[in-house]
């Protein structure tokens, strides 16, 4: 097997196991260890491997888990990822998390995290709230109380002082993190070729559960070898994936627009990967320094407020400028409302802009490909046809 | 097949002032423009009628048109017309309804057009959708929006932290935008004034609610509570025709009960209690006189529910604070019943139950709306856990026709009802059915 081969079976075994083993077999390494999970889009995890803990990425169970306590908490109408991560939960498989995050992405998930609270007493649960007031006197202030209590928090959980020194070196290490990730995505878009969206994919959902040192050190060998990797160029179009930053797609899915005829030259899957859009200063308070970085220069995405009605949008059209591509697949989970309410003003930011386009809907177990390969395949053949006129 | 022969509803002074308020509000709003008045557009839970009110500002409501639209039937078409413009079938219906019904022309329930607003105030309290609203009609209107950013109680209580943080954005954010657009300055005995008048309301209101103790209760504080909830919850709060509405309605509620009557129903008095029971979740609205009409023939009164407290829960002990004006705004934002956690609603629910002595709790879990529904099979069984009262669960929708089954939720709630039937004589639903 090849380098590149090995890695990605090194992410596919993480990603195939709904029991944790990594992250189990990490905190009985060393007494005393905590793992804290959390949901989508964002929190920071510089804080809590400051405190010694690892951080936990919980995107649901995907397609291979049958789940059957979890839907008995759900109506048919709310989307699959709270009722997968509720199988998790009551099944057993993170019985070995000690805290809980839930992000202000949206109802579901608030209101998750009241229901962990009830479910699982002896875990730490905490809603996670971030500031949709940019100003750093207003919503800085708030957000920068906010994170002293989860500092507070991760104290109390791990038994120790969560120190300044700490939280500056583990914004080191989430720094070469983000700029390692931000390299895979420049690669892919370079060369889709040679870094296949899938392959990407497990690299980035990797990330949601080593810790960050090892998954720096996959990002660097994946830098190395993907390039060497002789796979042909195929005359794909260029899509971006927008839509599926909760609740993730099988990865059939993203491998079936790939054989479709499409090359995914940026999504927005895992966001909290690469939500600072550069490194967050080390210098100086580092809370305050996590703070305005979210204000000033976080990723944009539906659960954030845009205050400037002129920018609503633009950043999915700087995504397909930056990226060269030639159009944009709007993938969204059913009965999301951030993506499902954000995809009218985007579509239409979209043609305002020219940029082709084309939607459907998937769950995190949806079985049925071929609906979306044709739906894909077409849309690609179509920018082709329009681009060669 | 003959039609059935619809009856006049019965109508209280209180209910015909309320009728007066409203169409005076739609009124200021048709004439907005001749009038040089500005229109502000805000949402119920956590709106701050007595700061706008400081602006001259006239207040509509969107989530109020919808409903509005809805009990007539209109929003089934301006729905699918919202879909047709790509709005997805997944999503809140009273969104869709406005966006649906700003295609059609945005008429008012009087006919009249409804004015473009001048601001947006974006009171983001308890619900996601709502910020995603106000983004859609700002790209239709284009006009200037202030964001109050409401950060929700996640561990149950208000910390300092979210009271300053709401009470900076008052000042910071939404009180100047107000001053902007209207070209009023802010004058805070002024709102001290309103919110004044707003506890006196309140002290009314919380009599009220809390006079469904009483057996029988005088009143449904679900379907009738709907109706009471109306000025306090919108345009009203803070004026003196609500304190005047408040005070004829105790003054009729506390007749009822000296007169030991039963709730006031569109078909009458309802003569026999028969079941005593709490509900969580809103209405359906489409199809509210028949939804309504299931429970009174079975002689079932709601005693208590939730849906009158996203408004505010001020049964809880909350009353506007002339004394502490922004820092009470913020206070009232923060504690409305969505923006509280899973566990607060649970227990506010479980004292309902208790001091309401309900015989159970119904779920009526709407489709769209995932800032209720998303959690409320496991409130069931916590309910059910906690108080040994037995629960049930029905699924309609807030205005979209299609989610309204009449026949699927009537023998639900009739099931439901027998269940508690059986509960009281002691015998477990098996040893009934052998």
């Amino acid at each position: 097997m090849t380098a590149t081969a090995d890695i990605v079976a090194r992410c596919q075994t993480l990603f195939d196991d709904l029991h944790f083993t990594y992250a189990r077999e990490w905190k009985a390494a060393v007494p005393g260890r905590k793992v804290v999970g959390y949901m989508p889009f964002y929190v920071p995890r510089e804080l809590i491997h400051a405190a010694g803990a690892l951080p936990l990425g919980v995107l649901g169970g995907g397609d291979q888990l049958e789940v059957i306590h979890g839907d008995a908490y759900y109506q048919s109408y709310i989307c699959r990822i709270p009722r997968s991560t509720v199988e998790l939960g009551v099944t057993g498989r993170l019985d070995f998390v000690d805290g809980m995050l839930f992000p202000s992405i949206c109802d579901v998930i608030r209101n998750l995290s009241g229901m962990w609270k009830i479910m699982f007493p002896k875990v730490k649960s905490r809603y996670f709230d971030v500031p949709q007031n940019f100003r750093n006197d207003v919503g800085g202030e708030f957000y920068i109380n906010e994170l002293n209590e989860l500092r507070d928090m991760l104290a109390e959980l791990g038994g120790r002082a969560v120190g300044d020194d700490a939280i500056r070196a583990s914004i080191a290490l989430y720094n070469e993190n983000r700029r390692l990730v931000r390299d895979v995505y420049a690669l892919r878009s370079k060369q889709p070729w040679k870094t296949p969206s899938a392959e990407v994919y497990l690299l980035m959902r990797a990330g949601m559960i080593l810790a960050v040192e090892e998954h720096n050190r996959l990002l660097s060998e994946y830098l190395a070898a993907a390039p060497q990797e002789d796979r042909p160029r195929r005359d794909n179009s260029r899509v971006v994936v927008t839509g599926v930053f909760c609740e993730q797609p099988p990865l059939n899915l993203i491998k079936s627009i790939e054989l479709s005829g499409c090359y995914i030259v940026d999504d927005d899957f895992m966001l909290v990967n690469r939500w600072e859009r550069s490194d967050v200063p080390v210098e100086g308070d580092p809370i305050r320094n996590l703070a305005l970085a979210y204000l000033h220069d976080s990723g944009d995405t539906s659960a954030k407020y845009e205050p400037d009605q002129k920018k609503k949008g633009l950043y999915l059209v700087d995504a397909v400028k930056r990226s060269g591509a030639e159009g944009v697949i709007f993938a969204a989970p059913s009965f999301c409302d951030p993506a499902l309410l954000e995809r009218p003003m985007l579509q239409s930011v979209l043609a305002a802009h020219g940029v082709p386009y084309i939607a459907f809907k998937y769950a995190e177990n949806s079985g049925q490909m071929q609906p979306i390969r044709e739906q894909a395949g077409t849309f690609a053949d179509s920018i082709k046809l329009w681009s060669e006129q | 097949m003959s039609a059935m022969p619809v009856t006049e509803a019965v109508k209280e002074q209180s209910m015909l002032k309320q009728k007066e308020m409203i169409a005076a509000n739609y009124e200021l709003l048709a004439t907005a423009r001749e009038a040089g008045r500005k229109v502000v557009s805000t949402f119920v839970p956590g709106n701050l009628n007595e700061l706008m009110m400081c602006f001259d500002v006239v207040n509509n409501l969107p989530e109020i048109n919808a409903i509005q639209n809805g009990m007539r039937k209109k929003t089934g078409g301006y729905i699918m017309e919202a879909e047709k413009r790509g709005h997805s079938e997944d999503v809140c219906t009273y969104v869709k309804a406005d966006i649906g019904a700003i295609a059609k022309g945005n008429l008012g329930p009087d006919g009249r057009p409804l004015p473009d607003p001048d601001l947006l105030l974006l009171s983001y309290t308890g619900c996601f959708t709502f910020m995603k609203w106000f983004e859609l009609l700002r790209q239709q209107y284009k006009c200037e929006t202030a964001m109050l950013h409401v950060p929700y109680e996640g561990d149950g209580k208000a910390s300092k932290n979210m009271r300053d943080y709401v009470v900076k954005q008052l000042k910071e954010e939404v009180i100047p935008k107000l001053e902007r657009v209207s070209g009023v300055k802010f004058d805070i005995d002024r709102l001290r004034q309103y919110l004044r008048e707003s506890a006196k309301a309140e002290e009314n209101f919380v009599w009220v609610l809390e006079s469904a103790k009483k057996r029988p209760s005088p009143i449904d504080a679900y379907f009738g509570g709907v109706y009471y909830i109306g000025p306090i919850f919108t345009a009203f709060r803070g004026t003196a025709d609500a304190t005047e509405y408040y005070r004829l309605l105790r003054q009729e509620i506390e007749q009822r009960v000296a007169d030991g009557l039963g709730p006031i129903t569109p078909d009458g008095e309802m003569h026999q209690e028969r079941y005593r029971l709490v509900v969580e979740g809103p209405p359906n609205w489409t199809s509210f006189r028949d939804f309504w009409k299931m429970f009174y023939d079975e002689g079932a009164v709601v005693v208590a529910s939730t849906y009158t407290k996203v408004g505010g829960v001020y049964d809880l002990g909350f009353r506007h604070d002339p004394e502490h004006p922004l820092e009470s705004l913020a206070e009232y934002c923060l504690g409305c019943y969505t923006n509280r956690n899973l566990p607060s609603r649970i227990d506010l629910i479980e004292k309902y139950v208790k001091e309401y002595e309900a015989d159970g709790l119904l779920i009526n879990s709407i489709k769209s709306c995932n800032s209720f529904s998303a959690g409320q099979l496991l409130v069931l069984r916590e309910i059910e856990r906690r108080t040994g009262k037995p629960a049930a669960f029905i699924e309609t929708d807030l205005v979209d026709p299609r989610y309204f089954s009449p026949a699927n939720v009537k023998n639900r709630l009739e099931s439901y009802l027998q269940m508690i039937e059986q509960k009281r004589q002691g015998a477990t639903p098996s040893a009934a059915a052998e």
